[in-house]
C-alpha cells in the first residue's frame, strides 16, 4: 500500500502542523509520498521532506497550481493516482474543496473528515457535528480521505526523504484567482494553538470582544467565536469554531458567553482542559467543562487576564 | 438561465440526535426532518437571481425517500419554479452517497441544461462536504466552493469563498457548480399563501433507475456509535480559584 499526501502549501510555504499531523494519520497505511503543489513549492517541499515517516517528496510547480484551484490541482492528484492505494490530505478548506472532485474523477467516493484510521479500508468519522461516529468500510480500489487533524498528533521532524519535480497536469482553464482577503494576526492559527479564548453572544459586540482578545493576548492563544457571536457581527468568519467553522483540540480551551449549542461543542470537545465562563448555570457548555465559572463575563474576564502570568 | 438547485431531507438541525444502542444507526423514526439548512440558503440564492432578472427558471431537485417531496415542496414554497424528485430509497436510514447522488445530478443537468448549479456546501447529516465538487467533476465543470458571495456577469461568475485564512476570491467560466457557506444570505420563510400555491406547481417523479445510476454504497456503515463523552468537571466558585485549578492542572 502507499499513500500520496496533498500536503497545505500556502504561498509557497509549507503549512507544517496540518501536514505533519496528516502524515502520523496516514503511517499505518503505507509508505508515504507528499505532494506539495503551488507557483511556488520547492521550500515547501524541502520542509516537508523533513517530517519523520516521509518516503518521498514531489514538488509541482505551476502558475495554474498557484491559488490551489481545484480544476488544476485535482486533474494533477487524479493523473498520479495510478500508484496509490491512498490519497489523502489534512481537512482543511483546501482539501475538501479539492478531495471529492479528485474522487470523483476516479470514480470513487471521499471521505472527509477522519478521526481514526482502523484499517487499510474501515476509518472513523463523525456524523450529525460529532453527535455520532461512524465506522465505514470502503470498497473502493483508491481510498480518497481528508485527515481531521485535531485528533492526530504531528509528526516529528528529523527525516530526509528525496525530493522530486514533477509537472503539472494540463490546466483545464476554468477558474482563475482574483484576491484573498486574509486576516493580518499575530496572533497563533485557530487550528494548531495551544490554548484558544472563545466569545459568544454573551459578549454582547464587537466593541467588547475585545476583552476575550486581551484575555488571549495575555495566554499567547488564538481567539475563536462561536456561530451566533459571527452572525451577530461580533467576531469574523474564520474565528468560528463549530460544525460549521474550525474545528480545534488546544491543550486549554476558554469559552466566555458560549451557551454550548451542540454545533459550538462539535468543533472544541475534544480539548484537553475546557473552561466556561457564563452567567447562566444551565448553559449547556457546563457539563462538557472541566472548570466552570458561574459569573459575569465583564467582570470575570479582565480580572482573570490581570492575575494569569 | 435556468438555476438548479439540488436539496436533500435531513434531520431538523433542533433535533437532538439520538444513536441506536445496537450500533445501526442514528434513529429517524418519528423525528422532524427538514431542508439541510444549507440547501435552503441555496434555494434562496437562487430565488434573489431571479428576482433580480439574472436567472429565468428555478428547478429544485432531491435524490432519496418518497417524502423529500416535502422538501421539494418547502423549495416551491419559497419560489422555486417546479421540481423534480428522484426516489432512489424506500427506508429513510439509507443515505444516498455523494457520489451517487453526484451522478445522478450529472444525468438532471444533461436534461434541463442549467447555466448554474447552486447547492448547499454539506449536509449536516453525513457531514461529507462532497456533491457539489463530485458533480462538478463529472460535467467538467468550474467549481466554486463554500461561497459567501456570488456576482454573476454573463459567461464568468465572481465568487468570495470562505476559506480557512480568510476569503478567496475565484472567477469562473459559467455553466458553474457553487457550494454555499452560511453567509451567503438569510433564507427567507415561506408565506402560508404561498406554501398553499406551492401544492399546485409541478413536480416530476423519477427514479434512480430512469437515469441508468447504480446507486450501491461504496462505503459500508460497520458501525455507529455514541461519541465519547467527556467526564463532569467542576464548578468554581471564583477567579482566584480558576486560576489555581488551572495552575494545578499545568495548562497556564
Amino acid at each position: 500500500m502507499a499513500v500520496l499526501l496533498l500536503a497545505e502549501v500556502t504561498n509557497g510555504e509549507l503549512a507544517m502542523d496540518a501536514t505533519a499531523k496528516a502524515v502520523s494519520a496516514s503511517k499505518s497505511l503505507g509508505d508515504v509520498t507528499v505532494l506539495c503543489a503551488g507557483a511556488s513549492a520547492a521550500a515547501a517541499g524541502d520542509a516537508a521532506a523533513k517530517i519523520d515517516g516521509v518516503a518521498k517528496v514531489l514538488v509541482a510547480e505551476d502558475d495554474s497550481l498557484g491559488h490551489r484551484l481545484a480544476e488544476p490541482t485535482a486533474a494533477l492528484i487524479a493523473g498520479l493516482a495510478g500508484d496509490y492505494s491512498h490519497i489523502v490530505a489534512p481537512a482543511t478548506t483546501d482539501a475538501k474543496n479539492i478531495l471529492p472532485r479528485v474522487a470523483a474523477l476516479l470514480d470513487v467516493m471521499v471521505i472527509s473528515d477522519v478521526t481514526a484510521v482502523v484499517d487499510g479500508d474501515t476509518f472513523e468519522r463523525p456524523i450529525y457535528a460529532g453527535n455520532a461516529i461512524q465506522v465505514v468500510k470502503s470498497s473502493d480500489a483508491t481510498k480518497v480521505i481528508s485527515f481531521r487533524t485535531s485528533t492526530f498528533d504531528a509528526a516529528g521532524e528529523g527525516g530526509s526523504a528525496s525530493v522530486e519535480t514533477i509537472s503539472a497536469a494540463e490546466n483545464p482553464g476554468l477558474s482563475s484567482w482574483v484576491e484573498d482577503k486574509v486576516a493580518e494576526s499575530d496572533r497563533p492559527e485557530l487550528t494548531s494553538a495551544g490554548v484558544v479564548v472563545s466569545g459568544g453572544r454573551g459578549v454582547g459586540s464587537e466593541e467588547d470582544f475585545k476583552i476575550i482578545e486581551a484575555l488571549a493576548d495575555k495566554l499567547g492563544a488564538a481567539v475563536g467565536a462561536s456561530r451566533a457571536a459571527v452572525d451577530s457581527g461580533f467576531a469574523p468568519n474564520d474565528w468560528q469554531v463549530g460544525q460549521t467553522g474550525k474545528v480545534v483540540a488546544p491543550d486549554l480551551y476558554i469559552a466566555v458567553g458560549i451557551s454550548g449549542a451542540i454545533q459550538h461543542l462539535a468543533g472544541m470537545k475534544d480539548s484537553k482542559i475546557i473552561v466556561a465562563i457564563n452567567k447562566d448555570e444551565e448553559a449547556p457548555i457546563f457539563q462538557v467543562a472541566d472548570f466552570g465559572l458561574v459569573a459575569d463575563l465583564f467582570q470575570a474576564v479582565p480580572e482573570l487576564t490581570e492575575k494569569l502570568g | 438561465m435556468k438555476v438548479l438547485v439540488p436539496v436533500k431531507r435531513v434531520i431538523d438541525y433542533n433535533v437532538k440526535v439520538r444513536v441506536n444502542a445496537d450500533g445501526s444507526g442514528v434513529d429517524l423514526a418519528n423525528v422532524k426532518m427538514s431542508m439541510n439548512p444549507f440547501d435552503e440558503i441555496a434555494v434562496e440564492e437562487a430565488i434573489r437571481l431571479k428576482e433580480a432578472g439574472k436567472a429565468d427558471e428555478v428547478v429544485a431537485v432531491s435524490i432519496g425517500v418518497e417524502k423529500a417531496q416535502e422538501t421539494l415542496r418547502t423549495a416551491l414554497a419559497m419560489g422555486a419554479d417546479r421540481a423534480i424528485l428522484v426516489v432512489a430509497a424506500d427506508d429513510v436510514h439509507t443515505d444516498i452517497e455523494p457520489l451517487a447522488v453526484a451522478k445522478i445530478l450529472a444525468k438532471v443537468v444533461e436534461e434541463e441544461q442549467p447555466g448554474l448549479v447552486l447547492a448547499g456546501k454539506q449536509a449536516i447529516d453525513n457531514d461529507m462536504n462532497a456533491t457539489g465538487q463530485m458533480l462538478s467533476a463529472l460535467l467538467g465543470w468550474s467549481q466554486a466552493t463554500f461561497a459567501s458571495e456570488l456576482d454573476i456577469d454573463g459567461d464568468t461568475a465572481k465568487v468570495t469563498r470562505e476559506v480557512d485564512g480568510g476569503l478567496q476570491t475565484i472567477s469562473v467560466k459559467m455553466p458553474t457548480i457553487v457550494t454555499v457557506d452560511l453567509r451567503l444570505n438569510e433564507p427567507r420563510y415561506a408565506s402560508l399563501p404561498n406554501i398553499m400555491k406551492a401544492k399546485k406547481k409541478p413536480l416530476d417523479k423519477k427514479t434512480a433507475a430512469d437515469y441508468g445510476v447504480d446507486v450501491t454504497p461504496r462505503l459500508t456503515v460497520v458501525e455507529t456509535k455514541e461519541p465519547e463523552t467527556r467526564a463532569a468537571g467542576i464548578i468554581v466558585g471564583s477567579v482566584d480559584e480558576l486560576v489555581a485549578k488551572l495552575k494545578d492542572a499545568g495548562a497556564v
